[in-house]
């Protein structure tokens, strides 16, 4: 059966739905920001520097959207920067010292970070701790590993390394790095992840009431333990995209990562309370964090340190956002309960139209639980 | 004081509770404590002159004497942190807040290009600590005021805030030679650190405060229920507002404390990763990252606790970073021991039926 697509003014009416309003805004920013370089810098308008955002953020964007699941679920990683450190490091020990061939190496350092993701997921869910806590652990104990391993900056000189680094593909223009190609399947396979999928309707059902999710029978635990599984699957797939960007590994990378990862994920429109929020958004977001260092570095005058404060900036305006669009549904739904094709539609709109009959039964299920949070609320 | 009021602060420190509740309220001073003197023993075991202090050059000396005045910072910061935690938030901007205090501290004190320099020592220490509670209210407008989710609102200030402090030197770690300010951090008062008394101050004033006041009562009722606390007439708000600016400013007076110990601000690495280790402080000390339950003595205790153990991986000879997996099992146990399953698996072991108080108790 095919998927059908929204009409136009259909489309119009979920722009002004408050799920995508982050998103739209996200959008328009990205285009603006982009524009705004263009205009200002000469040169900034390519396609070049475009390309250039995905090949810099390749590892950002894999990384950000396994953090996108765990914030949907309504939960936060903050593990994700030293457990791409790690995996650099441990390509680095295995490839240099060990001279093992890549394709033992990669599949080895995937499981490794799949595990590390669901051994914390695993204490979360059982223990009922808080995700925080469990992830703040697992940073420290990812890092401390690091330093356990080697101390010292390890270079990468094994052949495949360097060639798969160099490899480069001509595109209309511009070129593009192995990276992007992993960055781009990984979107690709999280977008069917998300939207198409059983499990994608399970978190989705988690973040927005984690005890309804439990009273419809849906797997919470496994879902839990998944959700922060692929996250740790995501963060070495990160590390190993990282690797081919840097060529070494070494335990002080990608300090901070976990939060740009959680800034692009906002600024891509995913509510932090989970439940609401959209893969592709993620990708802008991470667009936008590359177009503002861009700007920054066409600039020349402007210190490294500007991008942080931006980032900031745009986190704190996204979260007010998304705080002000709470408070007016919540006051719109305590004034006068919608009627029931609103809430249809609202149900609709976290809960993309599904296309298999399977997952069709799926949508039926969640959306009795989008009613109840409207009206709990 | 009759048998129903809440036994809390000083009182509770004082009350003999030794046959109590090993893994809750009843005594919660009793395993920092245990901990404490393991990891003492330890060290002598390592090191048999661990506890002994010398005088030399008219200040105390030792290994004793070097944990304490290095702790002083992570006190003061657990201080505040302690009170974050006990209304159900946290507070991840700290690390940010003192390279925002220390490098505003130096560029008054005239290392940096970017301000006229040369103010004198007081007006500096003043504009840092002014500084400190403008992060501090920032966070607390955000979390009280707009209502965003306090790990998020004071993400942004920790994500922002390197920036600014790196505003603030110009990029640059600026050194500091101000003989003044360097007394505040290095100085000594009868012999022993004048951050020790620091710290000692700002933690009886803020016991004497909670518990002197009401003050403690409500922040424990904010924890254990919020909306409850606002209905009951509390202004819930404008407490957690408080709070958060509280915690600012004790960040700030660490901030100070470790530029001058340091002799210097460098707005990328002074206080990184501090505010792990204030959590961990305050989660070691018995404070309930659930909130409503808080000790400051079990903070103090933390914070003595993690500077100890970074002693003893420098004197075994161990790298330092390898105390950061330490830490990280040290977190994991801590929390799944204080987490309801955990309780429910080791006593229903115990006893079959829960204790006849543990019904008055909010379900976390």
């Amino acid at each position: 059966m095919m998927r059908r697509w929204p009409t136009l003014p259909e489309g119009l009416r979920r722009v002004r739905d408050a799920r995508l309003l982050p998103l739209a805004v996200t959008l328009f920013l990205f285009a603006a920001l982009f524009g705004f370089g263009g205009v200002m810098y000469t040169g900034f308008f390519s396609l070049q520097v475009l390309l250039d955002l995905l090949v810099d953020n390749a590892f950002l964007l894999i990384v950000a959207i396994g953090m996108t699941f765990v914030i949907i679920s309504g939960g936060i990683d903050l593990s994700v920067g030293s457990l791409v450190a790690l995996t650099t490091l441990l390509e680095a020990v295995m490839a240099e010292h060990w001279h093992w061939p890549i394709w033992v190496i990669i599949p080895l350092v995937l499981t490794a970070g799949t595990l590390f993701g669901s051994a914390m997921g695993w204490l979360i869910h059982q223990f009922k701790l808080q995700p925080f806590v469990v992830t703040l652990a697992g940073m420290f104990l990812a890092r401390g590993t690091c330093f356990l391993i080697s101390l010292q900056s390890i270079t990468i000189t094994d052949p495949v390394f360097t060639a798969i680094s160099n490899f480069r593909i001509h595109a209309g223009g511009g070129e593009i790095s192995t990276n992007v190609l992993i960055a781009v399947l990984a979107l690709a396979v999280a977008l069917y992840l998300a939207h198409a999928t059983r499990f994608g309707r399970y978190v989705y059902a988690i973040g927005g009431n984690e005890h309804s999710a439990l009273l419809m029978g849906l797997p919470v635990a496994r879902t839990k333990v998944l959700v922060y599984a692929l996250s740790g699957f995501c963060s070495a797939l990160g590390g190993v995209t990282f690797t081919f960007y840097v060529l070494s590994g070494y335990g002080l990378q990608a300090q901070g990562m976990e939060l740009d990862a959680i800034a692009a994920t906002v600024i891509g429109g995913t509510l932090l309370t989970g439940g609401v929020g959209y893969v592709i958004g993620t990708l802008f977001g991470v667009g936008i964090l590359g177009t503002i260092q861009s700007l920054i570095t066409f600039d020349g005058t402007l210190s490294s340190w500007w991008t942080r404060i931006v980032i900031g900036v745009l986190l704190c305006m996204f979260c007010s956002l998304q705080r002000l669009m709470e408070r007016r549904t919540r006051r719109v739904v305590h004034l006068d309960p919608p009627p029931a094709n609103a809430t249809a539609g609202r149900a609709g709109a976290g809960t993309r139209p599904a296309t298999t009959g399977a997952a069709m039964t799926h949508a039926h299920q969640v959306r009795p639980q989008a009613e109840l949070r409207a009206h709990g609320r | 004081m009759s048998a129903d009021q809440p036994v809390t602060g000083l009182r509770r420190l004082l009350r003999p509770s030794l046959g109590g509740n090993l893994f809750g309220t009843g005594n919660a001073l009793l395993w920092p404590i245990l901990t404490l003197v393991l990891l003492c023993l330890c060290n002598l075991g390592f090191n048999p002159h661990f506890l002994s202090i010398r005088v030399l050059d008219h200040h105390l000396f030792g290994a004793p004497i070097d944990i304490l005045n290095r702790a002083a910072p992570l006190i003061l910061v657990g201080v505040g942190m302690t009170l974050v935690i006990a209304t159900r938030g946290i507070d991840i901007s700290v690390g940010a807040v003192v390279a925002i205090t220390a490098a505003m501290a130096a560029a008054m004190l005239g290392g940096s290009q970017a301000m006229a320099g040369g103010w004198p020592c007081w007006v500096a220490v003043a504009a840092a600590l002014a500084i400190a509670l403008v992060c501090g209210l920032w966070n607390g407008l955000l979390v009280a005021g707009v209502g965003m989710q306090p790990i998020i609102a004071t993400l942004i200030l920790m994500v922002a805030g390197r920036g600014v402090a790196q505003l603030l030197t110009a990029g640059q770690v600026i050194p500091i030679d101000n003989p003044g300010y360097l007394l505040i951090g290095g100085g000594y008062l009868l012999g022993i650190p004048l951050s020790v008394y620091i710290a000692v101050v700002v933690v009886v004033l803020t016991t004497a405060v909670l518990e002197g006041t009401a003050l403690g009562l409500f922040i424990r009722a904010i924890g254990i229920n919020p909306t409850a606390t606002r209905l009951v007439g509390l202004r819930a708000k404008a407490l957690v507002f408080w709070v958060y600016a509280f915690s600012g400013l004790t960040a700030g007076i660490a901030g100070i404390l470790i530029s001058s110990n340091l002799r210097s601000a460098d707005g990328n690495n002074a206080g990184l990763l501090l505010e792990l280790d204030a959590i961990l402080a305050v989660t070691l000390g018995g404070t309930s990252l659930l909130g409503g339950r808080f000790s400051m003595a079990g903070t103090v205790l933390g914070a003595l606790i993690i500077q100890t153990l970074t002693y003893t991986t420098y004197s075994i000879g161990v790298p330092p970073e390898a105390t950061l997996v330490v830490k990280a099992v040290v977190v994991l146990l801590v929390s799944v021991i204080q987490s309801p399953t955990a309780r429910r698996w080791l006593f229903s072991r115990r006893r079959r039926r829960p204790a006849p108080d543990s019904a008055l108790k909010v379900p976390s």
